[in-house]
Order: C-alpha cells, then structure tokens, then sequence
C-alpha cells in the first residue's frame, strides 16, 4: 500500500493538475468554470449555468494521458465529470518539453534553423521560414525572388501535407482506418518530393537565413505538377467517405462549438479562428512572401463545430492547390539566396579556387552572422494558426532570446471551452479537431 | 530414437526455439509516440512501408499487452516518470527500441529539459540513429531486434520483475542438447 | 491615458507597470481583439540597450503583441519588471488567451503576474527548481531527476 502511494507520487503534478471541488471555492470555481474554462468574466459565461452546488460525490475526475491511444502526442487531460456530461477540462502539458528556446540561445543563426524545425514537426519549413524572416528582419537584407517563391512553394506543400496528416489521424480517430491509410498514402507522396530538394523527409533544415539551402532539382516542375494534379482527385475521395456520411456527420456536427468571441478572447488562430467565421488568415491580411500575387480564397465556417473544422481544412487544401499551381507558372528565375557574402556561404565551386572564398566560408561557419542589436516580431500563417517569432539580437551571432508563439499552444486554451457541457465519448473528437502538435506546444 | 518409425513428416527442434520462433513473429509494440520520431514510426505503420509484413502492425494502447516499447522521441524530464511507469507495466519478456538520437542519446538538444538518453531509465536492447530515422531504419532496427530474439541474445535483467526468463547459459544448445528444453523460473533472489 | 504613455519611433508603448494595466484596456477598446504572444526576455547583460530616455532599464522585459483584425494592425507594449520585484499584474480579465503564455513566463523566467487565477507551472515538473530561460541559469544539462521506480507489476 505504501508503495503504492510513493508510486502514484511519482507521476504528480501537484497544482498544476486539476482540483477537486471539495477543495476549490465558490469564487473560484467560477473563474474555473469560466476560466478554466478561461474567458474573462461577462464574455460568454452566464452566471446561472454554473452550478456550484454539485456534490462532490456526483462528479469524478478522470485522467486522459499523457501516454493515451488517441493520436496527438503526450497531451494529458483532467476532466470532471458529471455521468456523462464534461462540466470541467484542463490540459496538462509540458511532457515534450525540450528547452528549445534555450537552446536557441546557444546556437548561431546559421544553426539555428536546425533546431527551431523540430518544434512543429508537422510543419518544420513554416518554423524555419518564421526564424528566417526574423533574422532577414533583423538584418534588413532583401532576399531574391525566386528564394521568396521557392520558400512560399515549399511551404504551400508543406501545408498540404500537414491537412493530409491531419486527415489521416483524424480518421483515425474517429474510427474511419481506411481515412487513416488514404492520408498517409498521399501525404508520402510530398514527403519524397521534399526528400528530394532537402534531402530529408521531415525536419528539413532547408529554408535558412538569406534564402533556402539549395535550388530546386531539375524536373521539379513534373513531380509538383503530378502531385498538383493527384491531390484534388484524393480530395474527392475523401469527400465521397467523410462529409456526407451519417456516422461521420453525427460524431462532429454540433460537437464542441466556439463562437466568435470565445475564439478571438483566447487568442485562437488558424483554422479554429476560421470555422467560427472570422476571415483572418495571415497570407491574405497581413501578407508576408508574395502571397498578394497569388490568387486564393480565405475559407471561413459558419457554426464553429467539429465539423466546421475538417471541412475548412478540406477546403484549404484546394485552396493550397491552387497557389501551388499557380507558383509553378510565376516561378522566376535567379539566384536562389542573397549574394552576400557575410550572409550566405560562397558557392562549392569558388572555395576550391579562391582563397578569400575559403576564408568567408571558415569565418561564417564558425563565427556566424552578425546580426545588428533589435526586437521584431514576425508572424506567419502555419498550418495551426499564426505562428509568431518574437527574436532579439544583440548584435552578436546568436540570439540573444528566441520566442516562438507556437499557435497549438494558444489554441489549446479554447479545447476546455468547447468539452464544457459535451459528452465524454467526443472528447477525441474535439481534441483531435485542434490539431495540436506537442512539440509546438511545449517546444 | 524411435523417430525413423514414422512415415510422415516430422520436424525436431528445443523448446526454446520453438519459443523464440513463435516470440519473433508476433511482437506488438506499445505506442509511444513522442515527437517527430512518432510521425515517421507511424508512416512505418501505414501503407507504404507496411509493418504488418513483420507480424507487428498491432500497436497496442494498452502497455499490459504489449511486449516491445518503441521510444520514439526527446524523453523530457516531465515524461520520464511516466515513460518508467509504461515500462514497467509491461509483461516480461519486453524489449524497448530507442527511435531517434534524442531517445539514445539526447542529441541536438544538450540542455535541462532532456533526458540524455532514455537508456537511463530504461535498458535499452535496440538503438535505431537518425533525426528522424525513416521508416526504413525503423523496420531495420525491429529486424535487429527480431534476429536477436531469434539467437536468444536477449541481455537478462536480474532482480527486476519476476517473469520467466529464458536463462542464456541454456541457449547456447551444447551442453543442454541432449536434455532438450531447459526452461527455468528466474525470480527476485 | 494612451498619450502619457512613452513611445519610440518604431510604435512600442513603454509603459511602467503602474500603466500597464489600463493602457492595455484601452487598447482593447480601441480595437485590439486578441493578445498574439506575451512573453518575457532576461536583460541580464544588457542593462544598457537603447531605449526612449525616459524609461529605467530593469533587468526583466515583459513583452506584449497585441493583434487587431478589424485594422489588421499590431501593436507591442514593452514592460520594465525590477528583479528585485518581479511581478506585473495579468492581462487574464482582458484576455483570457493569455492565461498560458503567462503560466509560461512564470514557468521559465520567473515572472510572477497577481491575480492570475492559477499560476501555476505549466512546462516544467512541479517540484522544479529555478527558472530556466533566465540568464543565470546553466544551459548545460542536468542529471536526470529521475528517482527509483518500485516496480509495481
Ligand atoms: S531524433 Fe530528431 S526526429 Fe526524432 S524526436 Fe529527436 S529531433 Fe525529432
């Protein structure tokens, strides 16, 4: 018995798991219950739905995680139950934490890209297009436009893949194995498009400070072509199997509904923003890249709900089709990173033959860039939600703090929201439909 | 012997080979997926790559049912409780992969939030490189694994759990030939 | 009330932590629906960074972007926090996004913001000693906190 107690003791968390009633006051209970269920006071929650009264003995707690069969990483969740009904949730994260930031601190902008592509694994080239904005920014260097239209290629593709991703698991979660299988298929066949620029399948490391890491192989136009061409015809598919089925339409519809508000007070973004009918998408209200030369709709919902979610990023995908195909007609030519020798290596051929190129290549590799003293934030749309870079140089070569606003982070705040008052066997389905990356949110 | 009596085929062998034979073929890993690492075990598990031709596509949610755990992620100081309690819930015999350079060693990330190395917390009988390892080096190291099983390399753990080990002194088949299967209840001494 | 408040060329309010306060409900009046990031940077080797004149540099900086959809506009309020006293009061009732940002600077740098309702760590174990994105605080790794499991079967 006594072992047992020091075992459970092991895994505790202490206040940073959830109270139980008996122990939580009246006053704040409402808080939690509105605040937890984190909304300031007067937003949404109407004081004659709280009911401070329930007994202890007709509620329970119960754990999910942080090790638990539903496919999105070491998410832990406490949730307090009524019979069936969630009345409370709260996530306990920071089972993936990886010190990231720190990390960053110790490492050179040449490097860092390294590291911030691990953080959202599902969407490595947006977090390195974020640091490298962050540093041009910092620098105040223009980077080539084809280096522009390379990246806002390789991150249109990325986007693809990580919606399939989603897909795949979402399937999974909600039963449909076959969901499961179609997205991994398709999601392969960007993956091996990006092992051939990059050389890796995922964490690429491939779009750095002052342009991308290499140019496009020959005959890239044919690989993005035939996957411009396969995916919407998959879409169909997933179409036909998913949004008019009945068993698909009653797990999601009406389940788990944000509203506008709710949304825009916990700071949501992406497409849980969107499905509530706000049309803030970063590409198109704040464009960064070239995003104003390319032709694409902001997909909003309507209700909010589960559904909402899948169908916006089902959407999205056409829509990432879409510009796909246009970058390959705009795609220009030239250089495919800046030209600077303080900024980017001198090319292979020229360190061979030029003593000084040597000499520039040495000192940028083991001294770094030299980034003039400033704050900036710089933010894009990642497949998640904005995806922040708040970076302050001190005008040495590293960092001297990075912070990444990971957009899972942020949007899991709105996951209590919408379980309140839902029943326990959506809860998979809610999580699920914020596609929150673990490495994202406790980098 | 007796045995050229029969008329029909027949197939001799040790038990315990019979055991490791029937233990290679049917592995279930537990899922642990922690970070990018759990992407590429689970493009392992999808249809291109296909796990399922090695008898190991049943991921199991439950560690009760499971027999190899495929740690495949950074293991944080926050995780690592749990990671053990997950082990140690599992049934003999188990094995454990580490998947990636940050469970085998901690790799990029040298800093307080990662444990460098899970084979700290855990023994360790595979270890596949790589940042992600793609699914091909995952499938290579779970064939590592299965021809370890196979040659009965398995490294016993004394004093820890209670199931039954084969004792490796018997599988190196010379002096317990003749005596045929040589199974033996390993205990907490 | 925005008008007493210090501002540089580039746009950032400076506010002191007396006007932090209701210098950010104003600015949600005016528009700012959503907080986009709250974080917070050790100045520890840098207590001589350009800033207006007419602010005291303080060794903690507790950084605000604050995002208007209707403007498409950003807006950043630098905040100087004392090490002696680190505390700044939360944005939770004007914000309730910020509820974890603020448990995460409180997790990692130390930041204490009173009256949020459950500040807590958020990143790290709960017994966790220190607060590790300070400047003081070792990047090196530490030994594993890990203690003997019983072995429960
Ligand atoms: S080894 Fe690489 S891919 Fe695997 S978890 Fe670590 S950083 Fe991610």
């Amino acid at each position: 018995m006594q072992a047992e107690a020091e075992f459970s003791k092991e895994t505790f968390e202490g206040p940073q798991e959830m109270t139980e009633r008996e122990f939580t006051a009246p006053r704040e209970l409402t808080v939690e219950e509105g605040a937890v269920l984190r909304l300031a006071e007067g937003v949404v929650v109407d004081a004659g739905d709280i009911d401070v009264e329930i007994s202890e003995d007709e509620t329970m707690i119960i754990n999910m995680g942080p090790q638990h069969p539903s496919t999105h990483g070491v998410l832990r969740l406490m949730m307090e139950l009524q019979g069936e009904t969630v009345l409370r949730t709260k996530p306990v994260i920071g089972y993936l934490h990886t010190g990231m930031e720190k990390t960053a601190e110790g490492l050179s902008y040449i490097q860092g890209s390294t590291n911030v592509t691990r953080m959202d694994y599902l969407s490595p080239l947006h977090n390195e297009l974020v640091f490298s904005l962050a540093t041009e920014a910092l620098l105040g260097v223009e980077i080539p436009e084809r280096a522009t239209w390379i990246r806002m290629l390789m991150s249109e593709l990325n986007r693809i893949s990580s919606h399939l991703m989603w897909m795949a698991t979402n399937g999974m979660d909600l039963g449909s194995t076959s969901m499961m299988i179609f997205g991994f298929r398709d999601r392969e066949m960007i993956l091996s498009f990006f092992e051939k620029v990059t050389g890796l399948r995922m964490n690429h490391n491939y779009i750095r400070p002052g342009g991308v890491a290499a140019d496009l192989p020959d005959g890239w136009e044919d690989d993005v072509l035939a996957i411009a061409q396969t995916i919407p015809g998959r879409l169909d598919e997933y179409n036909d199997m998913l949004t008019g089925q009945p068993i698909f339409k009653e797990r999601t519809e009406g389940v788990g509904i944000l509203t506008q508000e709710q949304a825009l007070a916990l700071s949501a973004t992406g497409p849980v923003l969107r499905s509530t009918g706000v049309a803030w998408d970063l590409r198109k209200s704040m464009p960064y890249l070239a995003y104003d030369q390319v032709d694409f709709d902001v997909v909003v919902g309507s209700v909010g709900d589960t559904f909402d979610r899948y169908a916006v990023r089902l959407a999205e995908l056409r829509e990432s089709v879409r510009i796909v195909t246009q970058i390959l007609d705009k795609m220009p030519s030239g250089p495919y990173r800046v030209l600077d020798k303080k900024i980017t290596p001198p090319p292979r051929k020229r360190i061979d033959e030029s003593m000084e190129a040597l000499i520039h290549h040495f000192k940028l590799f083991t001294e770094g860039i030299k980034v003039p003293p400033g704050e900036v934030y710089v933010a894009i749309e990642s497949p998640r939600g904005e995806l922040g870079c708040y970076m302050v140089s001190d005008g040495s070569s590293k960092p001297y703090r990075m912070h990444i606003r990971g957009p899972s982070f942020v949007n899991l705040q709105s996951l209590p929201v919408m379980m309140r008052g839902g029943l326990v066997a959506d809860a998979v389905a809610i999580i699920s439909s914020v596609d929150p990356v673990m490495g994202e949110v406790d980098r | 012997m007796g045995l050229e009596d029969l008329s029909h085929n027949f197939l001799t062998g040790n038990v315990e080979n019979l055991v490791r034979w029937a233990r290679r073929n049917s592995v279930w890993p537990a899922t642990f997926g922690l970070a990018c690492c759990a992407i590429e075990m689970m493009s392992a598990g999808a249809g291109d790559f296909d796990l399922a031709r090695f008898g190991m596509e049943v991921f199991r949610a439950s560690p009760r049912q499971a027999d190899l755990m495929i740690v495949a992620g950074r293991v944080s100081q926050k995780m690592a409780p749990v990671l053990r309690q997950v082990y140690d819930q599992m049934m003999e015999p188990k094995w454990v992969i580490s998947m990636g350079v940050c469970a085998s060693t901690g790799g990029l990330f040298n800093n307080y939030a990662v444990v460098q190395g899970v084979d700290q917390i855990v023994p360790v009988d595979v270890y596949a490189p790589g940042c992600p390892p793609g699914p091909e080096t995952l499938i290579h190291a779970i064939l590592t694994l299965h021809e370890k099983i196979r040659t009965g390399a398995i490294t016993r753990r004394k004093g820890e759990g209670l199931g039954i080990h084969l004792d490796p002194t018997g599988i190196s088949g010379k002096e317990n030939a003749a005596a045929g299967a040589s199974m033996k209840m390993v205990g907490n001494k | 009330m925005i008008d007493d408040v210090i501002k540089n060329e580039a746009g950032n309010y400076f506010p002191t932590r007396e006007q932090y306060d209701a210098l950010v409900a104003e600015l949600h009046k005016s528009g700012y629906e959503y907080c986009s990031d709250l974080c917070a940077v050790d100045y520890l080797q840098h207590f001589d960074r350009p800033l207006p004149a007419e602010v005291v540099a303080e060794r903690f900086e507790v950084v605000v972007n604050l995002t208007s959809v209707k403007m498409r506009s950003r807006v950043r309020i630098r905040v100087q926090v004392p090490e002696s006293d680190p505390t700044i009061p939360t944005l939770f009732y004007h914000y309730p996004g910020t509820e974890a940002m603020e448990r995460e600077a409180y997790d990692l740098m130390g930041i204490v913001f009173p009256g949020h309702p459950d500040l807590t760590r958020i990143l790290m174990p709960e017994e966790w000693e220190g607060h590790p994105l300070r400047k003081d605080y070792s990047a090196e790794r530490v030994p594993v906190q890990f203690k003997h499991s019983p072995a429960i079967r």
